[in-house]
């Protein structure tokens, strides 16, 4: 900081200090005239004694200032003075920082060598990672990788962005964002519905539906949404659109929320940790979420 | 009071505007408990999540600033206005400058309060803590106040007696601080009616933010009322005050000192570290500057502690001071950078001001105006004593179960937070830090709701008091029919 501040700061609290003591000590010493051991103020029938200052109280005062002058000499606080002991916020996080990152390095060396799937069956490896997900993934993904309204199950067999090694680890590294555009308009009030009901058809919810309101929704649906859902409805990996004929609801499967998802569109998305997590911490993730379904048939796996 | 004669009580009617008085007495009990029953709300809230109905203006951030304001400003505020406007016309021996003044500021802070009620709950808010009303408000909040200073040390200056009671020091320092301090965190640019940003950014809007902050606390809540115990502790005990001399210090460097305490709010934040230590040190001198005012008081018992036992409002007094000496203890204990490092973002420091707002701020006010619902309707006394005790216990039963479960809450969550593997990973997560915080929020939403409890009975005993013929005395020439909104008396005092 300039050299004014620096001055102004060290001025100020100094000046602050000394006129503390000042004040204490001389009001300690004053003489009281009268000796009824009263200021002989009386105020709406208040009498004010003149007690001294407890003796006890007088030195606890002065030991916090003998304290707060010993911490302004060791410590940075009188301006640009940096303290006897030179430490600093920073030094002590990074200090702190290294120590966690040590511990980590140590703890992984035991896994050296071993690709993805085999630290995925590997239980000291899940334990770890496992803690990772709790601190870093558990937010959205929950506790037990079961997801929420919006956010992906983990722990099942279906994957909106493809379950190999690759993409599990594409969706961690470099995030995922998923589109859903709005159709509200494209659509119109009419069509709506009707793209709701064939939807809610094919996937079996609403299997007594209306022939005529099945085909015409069915019209919509291969025009529009044919080209990321596909003509079975069975979804994308590559755009991360999801099969409709599963019972997989990331929004929700009632008629009031899938005329939302198709009227107002959806966004969903996974941020990219590549900044956030280092390349160890992210194998270990991967390795979890791999494990979390790794008890469901390599099959179901392998569909995406 | 009892060595008051009824006539004396009778002359102070015309002598002194009581008028403005017996308003912001009445609002402070209302405030009370509409500022209370949200912060009990709020507790329930944080257990049963989903009474909220997700109906957006019963949000928990809707409503959480909307609680502090009502119970600052609304209840904190209308008691200060009561006990300084009837203290500074007492201790001077002096009525009110103005009467059709002290009218505009009742009715000014009344008008603020409205505001925050509808905007807070609308979600208009700048959200400065402490401070979150928008800048309409905030020029009113501002006229209000310079009308109230004129009001206050206008009286103070045509006084009748030669010196100025310590009392009036208090409040004095609170009304011209808080001035400042409203202004400078205030600044801002408006966008339109509703929105505004701040002059400042980054650590220096921080900065500045807890530097209100903080002397909120340190001048509305401290200073203030410690202005109300320097006349409710002796009056109520009729003792002397203790020392003339330790008033004088512990005046002076409170008010030197407090200012500078802003900064152990953004311990390990960006503030500069030169700033965080100066924060700290000046947090630890300010120990014993605060605890001068609780030794004047408790010691201002000495030679008639035999009260304690049978005057249920000399309790509340007494044991309010004991709690500001226990959370003027804890604070500078929490400014310590290694506890902040703990304490800091847990439930602790919720419980560090509630054992200040609950135990000391509210608590001296419940005795004060216990003090004054009889002086102020002429009436020899409350209507229930025995209802006074009760209130008291359960003020007190209350308050230790809000503070000890939020102790226990915060040292659980501060140690959870911290806890890493040998493997450099976090032990826990943050979700599980709160479901082992949920006992701890069942006992403190009991413990608000037991304190809420013993509002709505002063409530009751205040309106008996008022009403009751039994217990009058006598009555003045003309009797306020309108006590909450009142403004019959006005004409009888003049």
């Amino acid at each position: 900081m300039s050299g004014f501040s620096n001055a102004w700061i060290i001025i100020l609290t100094v000046v602050t200090i000394v006129l503390l003591v000042w004040l204490s000590f001389a009001t300690r010493k004053i003489k009281n005239p009268r000796d009824d051991n009263t200021t002989g103020h009386v105020y709406d029938g208040i009498v004010e004694e003149d007690n001294p200052l407890p003796a006890w109280w007088f030195s606890m005062f002065m030991l916090t200032i003998v304290f707060g002058v010993g911490y302004l000499l060791v410590y940075p606080g009188l301006g640009n003075y940096k303290g006897m002991l030179n430490w600093t916020s920073v030094d002590q996080l990074e200090r702190s920082q290294q120590q966690v990152a040590d511990s980590f390095q140590a703890s992984i060396q035991q896994f050296s060598g071993m690709s993805i799937e085999e630290m995925a069956g590997n239980d000291k490896a899940n334990s770890m990672g496992r803690r990772l997900f709790t601190t870093n993934c558990s937010v959205c993904h929950g506790r037990e990788g079961q997801g929420g309204f919006g956010f992906p199950n983990l722990a099942d067999s279906e994957w909106q962005w493809g379950g190999s090694i690759d993409q599990i680890m594409h969706s961690i590294v470099k995030g995922r964002q998923a589109v859903m555009a709005p159709w509200a308009q494209v659509l119109g009030a009419e069509n709506l519905p009707k793209v709701v009901t064939y939807v809610r058809h094919i996937a079996g919810l609403e299997p007594d539906a209306d022939a005529a309101t099945v085909e015409a929704g069915k019209q919509q649906f291969s025009t529009y949404c044919v080209a990321c859902h596909g003509p079975d409805a069975t979804g994308n990996p590559v755009f991360g659109a999801p099969s409709l004929v599963d019972d997989v609801w990331l929004y929700g499967n009632s008629r009031a929320e899938i005329q939302v998802s198709i009227s107002a569109g959806r966004n969903g998305q996974m941020p990219a940790h590549e900044e956030l997590l280092s390349q160890d911490k992210i194998n270990l993730i991967a390795a979890y979420v791999l494990s979390l379904s790794s008890d469901k048939p390599a099959a179901a796996i392998d569909e995406g | 009071m009892s060595n008051v004669s009824t006539a004396e009580q009778q002359r102070d009617f015309e002598v002194y505007n009581y008028e403005v008085v017996r308003r912001f007495t009445i609002m402070t009990v209302a405030f009370g408990i509409i500022g209370m029953a949200v912060g009990v709300y709020l507790a329930a809230l944080m257990i049963w999540p989903g009474i909220s109905m997700e109906i957006p203006w019963l949000s928990f951030g809707r409503l959480r600033p909307l609680h502090t304001n009502a119970v600052i400003f609304a209840f904190g505020g209308s008691a200060l206005f009561a006990s300084s406007l009837f203290v500074v016309q007492r201790t001077c021996q002096v009525r009110l400058i103005s009467d059709g003044l002290a009218s505009v500021v009742f009715w000014g802070w009344m008008l603020v309060i409205a505001s925050a009620v509808v905007t807070l709950p609308l979600g208009i808010t700048t959200s400065k803590e402490y401070a979150e009303l928008e800048w309409p408000i905030d020029l009113l909040i501002t006229v209000v106040w310079v009308l109230y200073a004129i009001l206050y040390f206008g009286t103070i200056m045509k006084r009748k007696v030669a010196h100025i009671y310590v009392a009036n020091w208090f409040f004095g320092a609170f009304i011209v601080t808080v001035a400042v301090l409203h202004i400078l965190n205030s600044l801002a640019i408006p966008v339109h009616l509703g929105k505004s940003y701040p002059v400042y950014s980054g650590a220096v809007d921080a900065m500045v933010q807890w530097w209100y902050g903080h002397n909120a606390v340190g001048f509305f809540l401290t200073a203030g009322f410690l202005g109300m115990m320097y006349y409710f502790v002796p009056k109520q005990a009729e003792r002397p005050v203790y020392s003339y001399r330790l008033s004088i210090v512990h005046f002076w460097a409170l008010v030197a000192v407090y200012i500078w305490a802003g900064p152990h709010h953004l311990h390990y934040t960006a503030l500069p570290d030169w700033a965080q230590s100066l924060g700290m040190v000046m947090s630890l001198i300010l120990l014993a500057p605060s605890w001068g005012g609780m030794i004047n008081g408790i010691m201002t018992l000495s030679g008639a502690w035999h009260k304690l036992r049978t005057d249920p409002i000399i309790r509340f007094l007494i044991v309010s001071l004991s709690f500001y000496g226990m959370s003027t203890f804890e604070g500078p204990m929490m400014s310590i950078k290694t506890v902040n490092a703990l304490s800091h973002y847990t439930d602790w420091t919720i419980g560090h001001v509630h054992s200040g707002a609950l135990g000391w701020v509210a608590m001296i006010s419940i005795g004060a105006i216990y003090y004054l619902v009889p002086i102020l309707f002429g009436r020899k006394q409350m209507y229930s004593i025995v209802w006074i005790n009760w209130h008291f216990w359960m003020s007190t039963i209350g308050t230790v179960l809000y503070i000890a479960s939020m102790w226990v809450n915060g040292i659980v969550q501060g140690l959870m937070w911290r806890a890493y593997n040998a493997d450099g990973t976090l032990t826990y997560s943050f979700a599980e830090s709160i479901q082992a915080s949920y006992p701890g929020y069942l006992v403190r939403f009991i413990g608000g709701f037991i304190f809420l409890a013993g509002m709505f009975l002063m409530a009751w005993n205040v309106y008996k008091t008022i009403r009751e013929e039994g217990v009058r005395d006598w009555a003045p020439s003309e009797p306020p029919s309108e006590p909450a909104t009142g403004a019959t008396v006005q004409g009888a005092a003049a």
